[in-house]
């Protein structure tokens, strides 16, 4: 990416304190118009707590946001308009079709229905899902409830698309097939792409831009180039290992995570 | 406005299209209405209390409300992390007008719920007194619907799992159900007892509804529904506060 496009996502030294636990210190970091930015970290590293903070659904304890030119604390529904998100759990009502989801999104982005109907009709083409717009969600596959999230997010035509670990689970042609297509919007949407992943080589081949964060902060970024040469490494994989170590990270399970647990026995998406 | 529709369509084509759900639902209640009604009936009519099937429909619908109504609301906990509503929440509405539009559907849908415990007790041999009175009926079944709605709204909104939602039921809607006058009547009950059940707002309900459908009450009826209103109203307010400070 050229250094002259504005940052549509600017942070400033954003800090989330949850009592003496300290998820995100002091981040900084700038994302340019039309990027396509890969943030990166080991489990427990604060990626979902600042995403979280970045789409108006948690308040930072400090530092400073701007999205899209607004602040998400004091312009929430104009933050709101700008992005689309898929989140890392599911988050689609699965005892509605893949039409009725992606038309509750349209009333509920306030989109006036004769451009909503055109717009559904195409995204579903364009992930596959036309003929299955009329099934519930609930007989898709993991990767066809992605594929439907993804197009759901897009329906709005946002500035900005954040994706959380949206490959997680899927199989490599199903992961090929949601890259490409993301790639294609980027291009002619000239749509900011900003997504966390855990597969590195994923993260090489699509980034313009990555980030690295462990413990809470940031602790390099640059172009997946930049990152291997000031490791002296040959992959981004080598050089993710050599800056954030080879410790596993131990995180305690919490009601969520529980609840995610259960939430794949019980036919979840993975 | 559309945000409030939308969300109260949703929670009914749900209800409609989870045919086993209902009819599980319907397992407790009747097990209550048959074996209660039918095995105390004998008692009751002997203590002078005159058709017990009669003084205990009204409850067992009220039942069947409170639990369809606060599992509406207790979804929230799972939904905000894996579900549908995590997709409201951000989306460039008002909180106030997503809280609203899912507890008026699940109200409406608890409604439902309670209607059909109505028509199979009619089976079972109930009679309902003054059918005009069915509108003043419905409109305490709402009422209770919608304070039950908000009360688990109010709840899930607070809790980060499931784990919380055994003791609720046990220690809180399992005492207001038997508490409310539900399955026994409160004239001449111990001054304690009598404190207690006015100080449930389920008893109200139960009234009201007795009330319309058999034609007798222990409170006023404008007390009932003066009281329950305004516990109702409180509820939501509390419910809807709640929910639109969630954060995930």
């Amino acid at each position: 990416m050229s250094k002259t496009q504005p940052n549509i996502i600017q942070v400033t030294n954003l800090t989330k304190k949850y009592g003496d636990l300290i998820a995100v210190d002091s981040v900084s970091f700038n994302v340019a118009e039309g990027a396509i930015f890969a943030f990166l970290g080991p489990n427990g590293a604060g990626k979902s707590t600042t995403i979280k903070m970045l789409t108006t659904v948690l308040t930072p304890t400090s530092g400073k946001i701007v999205i899209n030119g607004y602040d998400p604390i004091l312009k929430q529904d104009l933050v709101r308009k700008s992005f689309g998100i898929v989140f890392q759990d599911p988050s689609l009502d699965d005892e509605l079709t893949a039409l009725e989801n992606m038309q509750l999104h349209a009333v509920l982005y306030q989109l006036p229905r004769s451009l909503s109907q055109h717009r559904i009709e195409e995204l579903l083409e364009f992930v596959h899902l036309a003929d299955r717009k009329n099934n519930l969600v609930k007989t898709f596959s993991g990767g066809m409830k992605r594929r439907l999230e993804i197009a759901r997010g897009l329906l709005h035509h946002p500035k900005i698309l954040f994706l959380d670990e949206p490959t997680l689970g899927l199989d490599p042609q199903t992961r090929q097939s949601l890259w490409s297509y993301l790639q294609s919007v980027n291009k002619a949407e000239k749509m900011t792409v900003f997504f966390t992943t855990h597969y590195m080589e994923e993260a090489e081949k699509i980034a313009h831009h990555i980030a690295i964060i462990d413990q809470g902060k940031i602790i390099s970024q640059g172009t997946a180039v930049n990152l291997k040469d000031q490791t002296k490494t040959t992959s981004l994989e080598e050089a993710f290992l050599k800056l954030t170590g080879n410790n596993i990270r131990e995180e305690e399970a919490s009601g969520v995570d529980r609840m995610r647990m259960r939430s794949r026995v019980w036919g979840g998406r993975r | 406005m559309s945000t409030i529709y939308i969300l109260w369509h949703r929670q009914l084509k749900r209800y409609f299209r989870s045919r086993s759900r209902i009819i599980g639902a319907l397992g407790q209640p009747l097990l209550y209405l048959l074996a209660f009604g039918f095995g105390f009936g004998p008692v009751f009519q002997k203590a002078g209390q005159g058709n017990y099937l009669e003084f205990l429909t009204p409850g067992i619908i009220a039942m069947s409300i409170i639990f369809t109504a606060l599992f509406t609301g207790i979804e929230v906990i799972w939904d905000k992390q894996f579900g549908f509503l995590k997709e409201t929440l951000v989306a460039p509405v008002s909180r106030i007008a997503i809280v609203l539009g899912r507890t008026l559907g699940g109200a409406t849908v608890a409604v439902f719920q309670g209607s059909i415990v109505l028509i199979l007790a009619s089976v079972a041999g109930f009679k309902i007194n003054n059918i005009y009175q069915l509108p003043l009926a419905i409109l305490f079944m709402f009422l209770i619907a919608l304070l039950f709605t908000a009360l688990g709204t109010a709840i899930a909104s607070q809790l980060e799992d499931m784990q919380g939602f055994q003791l609720i039921v046990n220690f809180l809607v399992m005492p207001l159900f038997f508490l409310s006058g539900a399955i026994f009547p409160l004239q001449g009950l111990p001054q304690a007892l009598n404190i207690v059940a006015a100080l449930d707002p389920l008893s109200y309900g139960v009234d009201g509804i007795r009330f319309a459908l058999v034609g007798n009450s222990h409170y006023l009826l404008s007390l009932d529904l003066i009281l329950l209103s305004g516990i109702t109203f409180i509820l939501v307010v509390i419910g809807s506060v709640l929910f639109s400070k969630i954060q995930i």
